[in-house]
Order: C-alpha cells, then sequence, then structure tokens
C-alpha cells in the first residue's frame, strides 16, 4: 500500500488527538484541513504585505491590490468562468446563496413566482428561499429523493411545466453523498425558461466543475472545503444577469460616485463587494487553488473514489450497521451511516475516543433526514489526503461501538 | 476511555425503567435541544403535600440524554416539588457517575432542564436553570 503523498502537505494531520493516539480526520465535508502553502501565503501576507486594498497608492497597498485580484482569477479559472467580473467573493456559500435570494429574487420575483428546490439541500440552500416565499409569496416546488438517495427527475420534469423562474440544487449532497446530474438539470431548465443556480460547496473542492460546461447561470462555494480558509468563498454569476442585479451589501468599495442623499454602483464585481474584504482569506483562496492545481482535480477524485469504495465495502461488513445514499459509483466521499443501536452522538463519541472526528447530527439538512425517517446520522468524508489504512481504523472504531451497545 | 458508557448508561439507555407517559399527570414539560434533536418529555403526579408519587420520561436521543432521564426521574419519586427546584447540574453528574466536555453536558443536562421548567410552570426552558 503506498503512502499517500499528500499527507506531509497537511502538518495537522501529525498531531495526536490524546497522547499517543493518531488524529484520523474524516470530517472535510464540514471543512478541509490546509496545506502549509495556504498557512505560509496567509503569514507570508501579513509578515510582509498588510494593506487595505483598491484605494491606496503606496506600495503595499497596491500589492495587496495586485495579491487579492490574482486570486480573484485563479478562482475564475479553476471554474473555467469568463472573466474575473464573473467571480464576486462572499464570507461563504451562504452568503453567495443569500446574495442572489436577496438581489435577483427581490427584483425578478412576484408573488406566485415558482422556485425548484430538491428534498436534498442543505440548510444554505433552503432559508433564503424560504426567508423570500414568506416576504414575496413566491412558491417553493421541491424534486423528491428516492429511496435509493437520487432525484426524481421524472418529477422535475412535471415540476418544471410550472414555468419555474430558478432551479437552485446542490452539485453533491452533504449527507448521501449523491452527485446530481447538474448538466442535464440545468440543461432542463433553461429549455423551461429557468434559470439555474448550482450550490458547489461540496463538488469544486472535490471534482472537475467547468460553470462554462454545465451552463449555470449561478454557482457558489467556499474556500475552507477545499484546503482554503474560512470566511471566503465565491459566487459566479453569469455577466448578463449579474449586470442587472441591484446591489447587495452598502457600503464603500461597492459604489463609483456617491453623494448625500444617493449614489451609483459600482462596477462588476465590486458592486457586490461592500467594505474592506477578507484580503488574507482571499489570498489564501488563491493558494488554496494553486495547491489542488499541482496535484489535478481529476487525481483528487479519484483518490475519493478509490476511498469510498472501500469504505463502504468495509462498513458493509459490520451487522446492524447501514450506508446512506447510492452505491460508490454515484457518489462523492461521503459516508453517512445509521443503526438502530446506536445513537449518532454515542457513534461520535466513541469514534472520538479512537481518534477519528466524524461529524455526527443532522448535517444541516434536517428535512432530508426526516424525508429518510431518521432523526440524525454519522458522518465520516473524505479528501485527497485520507488513506485506506484510516478507513480501517474507523472500521475498528465501528466495531466497538457496536461491542459496547449490544 | 470508555468512562462515558459506563454499565449503567448502557443499560438505562437500552432498557429504561421509566420510560412512558402518564396520563392524566399534574405536572408535563417538553424541550429539546436544538443542535442534536434531543428530545425529552417529562410527566409528573403529584399529591397535595406536593410530593412527586409518579413520574415517568418519554422523547428520543443518545445514551447520555435518555440515560440521564431515567436516572433523574428514578430519583425525584418520593421528593417534593421544593426539593426538586433545588437540583443542580452537580446531581445530574452524581447520578450519571461521570465527567463530560460541555458538548456532551448538553445532552445530559436536557433531562434537568425539562423537569426544572415544569416545575417552576416555566413558558421555556433556559439554560440558568441547570446552572
Amino acid at each position: 500500500m503506498p503512502v499517500n503523498p499528500f499527507r506531509d502537505d497537511f502538518p495537522i494531520l501529525n498531531r495526536e488527538v490524546k497522547p499517543g493516539l493518531k488524529l484520523v480526520y474524516l470530517d472535510s465535508a464540514a471543512t478541509s484541513q490546509k496545506p502549509v502553502s495556504v498557512i505560509l501565503a496567509m503569514d507570508d501576507y501579513y509578515r510582509t504585505t498588510n494593506a487595505n486594498v483598491h484605494r491606496g497608492i503606496h506600495t503595499l497597498a497596491e500589492e495587496a491590490t495586485q495579491a487579492y485580484e490574482n486570486a480573484r482569477v485563479k478562482v475564475q479559472k479553476f471554474i473555467g468562468a469568463n472573466s474575473s467580473r464573473e467571480v464576486i467573493f462572499t464570507r461563504n456559500t451562504t452568503e453567495a446563496i443569500n446574495l442572489v435570494a436577496y438581489t435577483w429574487g427581490r427584483k425578478y420575483l412576484a408573488a406566485g413566482d415558482v422556485v425548484v428546490l430538491t428534498e436534498m439541500e442543505h440548510h444554505a440552500n433552503l432559508i433564503p428561499w424560504q426567508l423570500l416565499a414568506t416576504e414575496k409569496d413566491i412558491r417553493l416546488e421541491f424534486i423528491p429523493v428516492t429511496d435509493e438517495g437520487l432525484l426524481d427527475l421524472q418529477v422535475y420534469r412535471s415540476l418544471l411545466e410550472m414555468r419555474p423562474k430558478l432551479v437552485s440544487f446542490t452539485h453533491m449532497s452533504n449527507v448521501l453523498g449523491t452527485i446530481n446530474p447538474a448538466k442535464e438539470i440545468i440543461t432542463l431548465a433553461h429549455q423551461a425558461g429557468a434559470l439555474a443556480l448550482v450550490d458547489a460547496a461540496q463538488s469544486v473542492p472535490h471534482f472537475p466543475v467547468s460553470v462554462k460546461d454545465l451552463d449555470a447561470d449561478f454557482l457558489a462555494f467556499s474556500a475552507h472545503k477545499m484546503c482554503g480558509p474560512t470566511g471566503i468563498g465565491a459566487l459566479y454569476g453569469k455577466e448578463r444577469i449579474l449586470s442587472e442585479m441591484p446591489p447587495f451589501m452598502g457600503g464603500g468599495e461597492m459604489i463609483r460616485k456617491v453623494s448625500l442623499r444617493s449614489f451609483t454602483p459600482n462596477e462588476l464585481p465590486y458592486k457586490f463587494e461592500a467594505g474592506t474584504p477578507a484580503i488574507a482569506e482571499g489570498i489564501g483562496f488563491g493558494a488554496a487553488i494553486d495547491y489542488l492545481n499541482t496535484i489535478g482535480m481529476q487525481n483528487v477524485a479519484k483518490v475519493e473514489e478509490d476511498l469510498i469504495a472501500y469504505a463502504i465495502e468495509q462498513v458493509k461488513q459490520i451487522p446492524s450497521l447501514s450506508v446512506l445514499g447510492p452505491s460508490a459509483n454515484k457518489k462523492g466521499g461521503v459516508l453517512s451511516m445509521v443503526t438502530e443501536i446506536a445513537h449518532p452522538h454515542d457513534i461520535a463519541q466513541i469514534l472520538n475516543d479512537h481518534g477519528v472526528a466524524v461529524r455526527a447530527g443532522h448535517h444541516c439538512a434536517m428535512p432530508l433526514h426526516t424525508r429518510f425517517n431518521i432523526p440524525a446520522s454519522t458522518r465520516a468524508s473524505f479528501y485527497l489526503y485520507n488513506t485506506r489504512e484510516e478507513i480501517d481504523l474507523l472500521v475498528e472504531a465501528l466495531k466497538h461501538v457496536v461491542q459496547i451497545f449490544s | 476511555m470508555d468512562d462515558l458508557y459506563r454499565e449503567i448508561i448502557i443499560e438505562r439507555y437500552k432498557s429504561p425503567l421509566y420510560k412512558g407517559e402518564l396520563d392524566p399527570h399534574d405536572i408535563t414539560f417538553e424541550d429539546e435541544n436544538p443542535l442534536c434533536g434531543d428530545h425529552i418529555r417529562i410527566d409528573l403526579r403529584v399529591n397535595d403535600q406536593g410530593i412527586i408519587k409518579e413520574a415517568a420520561f418519554s422523547g428520543h436521543g443518545c445514551a447520555i440524554s435518555q440515560a440521564s432521564a431515567d436516572l433523574l426521574v428514578e430519583s425525584i419519586i418520593g421528593k417534593k416539588l421544593e426539593e426538586v427546584k433545588n437540583l443542580s447540574k452537580q446531581d445530574i453528574l452524581d447520578l450519571l457517575g461521570i465527567e463530560m466536555g460541555p458538548v456532551r453536558l448538553k445532552c445530559a443536562l436536557l433531562s434537568l432542564k425539562v423537569l426544572k421548567a415544569g416545575v417552576y410552570g416555566l413558558g421555556e426552558a433556559s439554560d440558568e436553570l441547570v446552572e
């Protein structure tokens, strides 16, 4: 078994949870660990370059602006966008989706208009639309999830007959791991006259995603799930659509001209970026993309494909444990488990005693858990730095859980 | 390492002694831990002297929350409501016989919160009740 060549890039993976107990980090769907290059890029920025961006004349301000804007170009190329004007920096996926709901939604949606979501959304792609539904009396419709854990595209087609204005869906479920057929969903949405928003929080970090290939109108994701820092994410939007949208928050940076009673908004993408941004985090985001590019997203995906197939095979051998979601070839590196005998909190607690870090709960997707009639689940999620050996440790720990509770 | 899962906790989780609902009851209250969805309801029957004659809990959640509810309910039968008002976090920890971090403490204390909110006749169970 070859040693994973990427592990050494992540200093945290060497730590012990308790003396003598090695960390087995299987919670990357919540947030990924950071390679040393990302940590150093942010450290270096604060040591050598720190200044506010887009306004200063001095050298530091120029260098900071250049580094921050370079990061935007890196994001643009990473997702295959036409122009860096189409990349808006936000705090995270949640803020990116809220931005669309708040500005596009308020301008273009009226009482009775339909927005199509899915039953497998996490709360970030559900609550913004619920808030808008309360305010504007729009209708929310949901593509159901089949027992296998896939979207029911038959029902989707019939929902499209209601002529929705927007279809907003997750590219990959953070609970089931299901990778949805985004291109097909978007093509069908466009044929019905709807725009399409892709919640790419779990997809962009794990396999190649091209907005051009998908023809997505909006696409949202976070840096911290893809080796970057927290506090920064991106909203991609087609320039033609973004330029017609009203601003989001008001303040410095998003304006061109201001008088006491009025303002002219700035050009894209600054129109949507009020106030001093997360500069170091933006630079860290860029460094994370550099890191992933040196490995290649195809290779990242390959590591995870191997891990999820192996994990499902191993976990299936533990009696009384079942895995949520479709078979390995239809999902990414997310393994959510349930058992009759133990509550997910207790499982996660015992796993932690083995050094294994997993997530327990509803993973910010309560309606999906309701759909499968379970209060919560235990989720192990993988990234490029994980190994089969770590899955063996997970399986050992799970066997211990079964032993304690049966 | 299995301190948290002492035999008594696993036992009471798997076969609780006081699980159920009392109908009719004199006092009832229910609440949940919004973080994890653990849910506890406690029903009491109280006599004229304010003594708890019967008690039961219902709900769902992790081993810690369910075992602590079962042990708590057991411990209050025969006690006066006034005594219940004085129960504290430490009493629960003594019942369970374990130490735990802040996250699991919320699981352990949910039943006490629910009980005290019910006994005080409060509309909601706040964390202050179990500090």
